[in-house]
């Protein structure tokens, strides 16, 4: 027998930025909000668990593509269930069965508790849902591709230790399902059976009482290895870095109230108001990395891979973008009247570039 | 390098004092052991230095605590992050990020260290502590030794100059301790590294000391001199420093080189005599039945072709590496994991198709951290639910407790008594159902040696009392003590299975000191030659 070969998380030196993986599934996820064909739907799921499929590690969180997946189908599942029960504004005329029907009173009315439920408002159901199953996998497989760890190396450094503090509750998850499992483990050790509400209920308050433990330990742990120190800024910089900052954000609140607002009142000052608040910020920003003296310990290079990886997201969504205005009624099919999805041919091409990072991507060289 | 000015400590909430009257200087590139029993204020001792005490737990502080020049009062832990590199007990709660090589560089980044300077620093450690083959694994997957030797690792890069270890080597098995012990020894010889550390278990650790500090007792003003001169008074002591008191050696060996050189003359004396028969008096029913077992947790093979068979009377250890499988043994026998070949039969019983509540009285296990166990808010609503749980009559419980270890209170919380006493609940409440077949998985870790002599009287009265004790341990000293037979795992399969004196003194490393320095005659603790001692003068 040979002995398991052990996990690795990448060979050095031969990283893609963590980011590229991000823009690339966020791109898909993109393109997934701008239809509800089911099929092109099916294929953009089926891009980004081939990717995942082909370039992910056996690294810890690799293995949270499997729970991202069951995470959409019960979102899929609750929003058929919640079409069903509660009945859906869509007009059908096919109908498939009905619930009895619960009567109301009258405060409540255009809530409606059972009663038909036709097929229309069920497809409809089904591809509303599928949307967001579509969205939850492409998230899932960023989380998989890319340690959401190693985003973090490339925040601006005022923001780290903010960062830093949502990795770590991040990650605070799995180490609460291991001691549940261990601690039910032990009510088996006492006699008592380890299923029911009863003993999560029981389990819960150890459980909380040692997250917390670990969390102070953790906490004294960081703090004695310099996390949050600081280094000496003259007063006038804290003071331009502050009103910098503060400017910015003003800036960006006023400005974007001006490009939304009805009427295009503001429409005149809102983009360029927009784009000096966001400049303002950035440099706030910039100057108050100044204030943490931190280094960055081999920062992922932004290389050709990450390029072509970033770049074929960013295109299955601008082209699906594109598509959305000249072919809507491919992308967008009407649920009433009832007719079997066509698979658009362009589109489905396009969508079909989500692909090239099986290729472009170095294989388990990833992070 | 590490100086304390007549440092006195108290918690918030307690009126007592942790620390009294601390005045102690450790120079520059010593190895400084702390030692005493548990609860004297060893962690808060190593907490002042690192600044944790009292930034982190709040509490009042007096006197003056300086490390590298700079009070430890107006600076906070992370100003001291640059001087003094901090490791406590759990490797685990120490780690920020999830791979070995960013672990390394975290603290380093932290300080704003340059970029190149970093990447050759990493370098450096991964070589010195033997990691380069681990640098991109993720942490949650590495043993128990690798962890302890990352978390070393982390606190190195940033070359501080002095180095605080909360017992490195309390979890690990002695192979896994003589490695972090090495690394330790190169740090302080070749780097000049001032280590300051506590250890429950001297006998890895005191010969390689140069100044002990011994806190005697709650409070009570520590004793700081030379190893061997603090051994000569320590309620605290290895073996081998118990075996030159006996013998009255002078100067007291701390090692078993210098011990085995003063020998001589014991060794003559003992020529003539035997050691006591260790063995069950009478073999007894089959109790625990293991035939081929094979057990797979996830994707590992966790136990392969496992048979083993505990009668009654019958103390067996448990030995081997971190995780080649012992625990998964003990979970097996308690119906946590179902084998996947083989068969197991506990009293009688298949454990994972019997009831928990059924299996309760065949067979008990005291997991390794016995906190778990442990629900309620006092010790006496712990009891009583005991007693619910196994239906016992009211007070069977409490009764066992106070057999076992008299003088603990009803009405505190579980979560305040010392380890020992948390021990003896825990094997108080398995006991309540008085199941034939008694478990215990790692049992001594954190106990200071007082508790561990007391643990072995139990456990030896539970024996004679005709249950079957199976213990997994990395303790040599404690399976040396107590068990009849001992079996060596690895890999999940057994290598060894024999009488405890032929297989642990086959081995250097699961030798016991006495059975070293006495070798090679087959004696294993030192009870046995005392006794011998005094049978015939």
């Amino acid at each position: 027998m040979t002995p398991p070969t052990p996990p690795r998380t990448g060979r050095p030196g031969a990283n893609l930025h963590a980011g590229a993986w991000w823009i690339w599934a966020l791109g898909l996820a993109t393109a997934a909000s701008r239809t509800t064909n089911v099929l092109l739907l099916a294929l953009l799921t089926a891009v980004a668990g081939y990717v995942v499929a082909a370039r992910r590690t056996d690294a810890p969180w690799a293995r949270s593509y499997g729970t991202f997946l069951r995470l959409g189908l019960a979102v899929l599942a609750i929003r058929l269930v919640f079409a069903i029960v509660l009945g859906s504004p869509i007009p059908g005329t096919h109908t498939l069965f009905t619930l009895p029907e619960v009567p109301l009173p009258g405060w409540a009315q255009g809530v409606r508790l059972g009663g038909r439920v036709t097929a229309e408002s069920v497809v409809f159901a089904l591809r509303d849902g599928m949307k967001l199953a579509t969205l939850l996998v492409c998230v899932g497989a960023a989380n998989s591709l890319a340690n959401p760890a190693r985003l973090l190396k490339s925040l601006p450094g005022a923001l780290y230790e903010a960062g830093v503090a949502v990795v770590v509750a991040m990650t605070f998850a799995p180490h609460l399902v291991a001691d549940v499992a261990r601690l039910r483990a032990a009510r088996r050790l006492r006699g008592r059976d380890d299923r029911g509400v009863r003993a999560m209920l029981q389990v819960g308050l150890p459980v909380l009482e040692g997250a917390l433990e670990r969390s102070v330990a953790l906490a004294a742990a960081m703090d004695a290895r310099g996390y949050g120190r600081t280094a000496d800024v003259p007063p006038a910089v804290r003071r331009t870095t502050a009103a910098l900052t503060v400017g910015g954000l003003l800036g960006i609140c006023a400005g974007t109230y001006g490009l939304l607002a009805a009427g295009g009142a503001g429409a005149g000052y809102g983009l360029p108001l927009l784009l000096l608040g966001l400049a303002a910020a950035v440099a706030g920003l910039r100057l108050g990395g100044r204030r943490s003296p931190r280094t960055r310990y081999r920062p992922d290079a932004w290389g050709a891979r990450a390029w072509l990886v970033a770049g074929s997201g960013a295109a299955v969504a601008a082209a699906m973008i594109a598509a959305a205005t000249y072919a809507p009624a491919a992308l967008d099919p009407p649920a009433v009247p009832l007719a079997a999805p066509t698979l658009p041919l362009w589109p489905a091409a396009c969508v079909l570039l989500g692909l090239l990072p099986a290729v472009a991507a170095p294989k388990g060289a990833l992070r | 390098m590490i100086r304390f000015e007549q440092v006195s400590f108290r918690y918030a909430d307690t009126a007592a004092p942790a620390l009294q009257g601390v005045d102690i200087e450790v120079p520059e590139g010593e190895l400084c052991l702390v030692v005493g029993p548990s609860g004297v204020g060893k962690s808060t001792l190593l907490g002042a230095v690192s600044g944790l005490v009292p930034h982190f737990t709040g509490g009042h502080l007096t006197g003056r605590v300086t490390v590298a020049g700079r009070d430890t009062r107006t600076h906070r832990p992370r100003e001291l992050a640059d001087v003094v590199g901090t490791v406590g007990q759990d490797p685990l709660s120490h780690f920020v990020t999830d791979t070995v090589e960013d672990e390394l560089a975290y603290g380093m980044e932290s300080l704003g260290i340059a970029p190149e300077t970093m990447r050759r620093r990493v370098e450096e450690t991964l070589d010195l502590l033997g990691l380069a083959e681990l640098r991109d694994r993720p942490i949650a997957t590495l043993s128990g030794g690798q962890q302890q030797r990352v978390a070393i690792g982390s606190v190195l890069t940033v070359h501080p100059r002095v180095l605080v270890l909360d017992e490195p080597t309390s979890a690990l098995d002695p192979g896994a301790a003589e490695e972090v012990l090495a690394v330790l020894q190169r740090l302080v010889h070749d780097l000049g590294t001032t280590v300051l550390l506590a250890e429950h278990r001297l006998e890895r650790v005191v010969q390689y000391a140069d100044q002990v500090i011994l806190l005697p007792s709650p409070g009570a003003p520590p004793v700081v001199g030379a190893p061997a001169d603090i051994m000569a008074v320590s309620p605290v002591h290895p073996p081998v420093v118990a075996l030159g008191r006996l013998a009255g050696w002078s100067p007291l060996p701390l090692s078993i080189r210098d011990a085995r050189r003063a020998a001589g003359p014991l060794r003559e004396r003992l020529a003539d005599r035997t050691p006591g028969t260790s063995g069950p008096a009478a073999p007894g029913e089959l109790l625990v039945c293991a035939e081929r077992l094979g057990v797979r947790r996830g994707r590992v093979e966790a136990l392969r072709g496992v048979d083993l068979a505990v009668r009654a009377g019958e103390t067996v250890a448990l030995m081997g590496r971190n995780g080649a499988g012992k625990s998964t043994l003990l979970s097996t026998l308690v119906g946590l994991h179902t084998p996947a070949a083989g068969t197991v039969t506990v009293g009688g019983a298949v454990p994972h198709r019997t009831r928990p509540a059924e299996l309760l009285r065949r067979v008990g296990l005291v997991p390794q951290e016995p906190r778990d166990l442990l629900y309620a808010d006092t010790v006496d609503a712990e009891c009583a639910a005991a007693d619910r749980d196994a239906a016992a009559p009211p007070g069977t419980c409490r009764g066992l407790v106070a057999e076992l270890l008299p003088g603990i209170p009803g009405d505190v919380h579980p979560r305040d008594l010392s380890e020992g006493q948390r021990l003896s609940l825990a094997l108080a409440i398995v006991l309540t159902a008085s199941p034939p077949v008694l478990l215990l998985d790692e049992p001594t870790r954190g106990l200071d040696y007082a508790a561990k002599s007391r643990l072995v009287g139990q456990l030896r009265a539970l024996a004679a009392a005709g249950h079957a004790i199976v213990l997994a341990t990395h303790d040599v000293e404690l399976a040396a003590d107590l068990a009849h037979r001992v079996v060596i795992l690895a890999d999940g399969e057994i290598v060894a299975d024999g009488p405890a004196a032929d297989v642990v003194l086959s081995s250097p490393a699961f030798a016991p000191q006495t059975a070293k320095v006495l070798a090679p005659a087959p004696w294993l603790t030192v009870t046995q030659v005392t006794r011998a001692l005094e049978a015939t003068p």
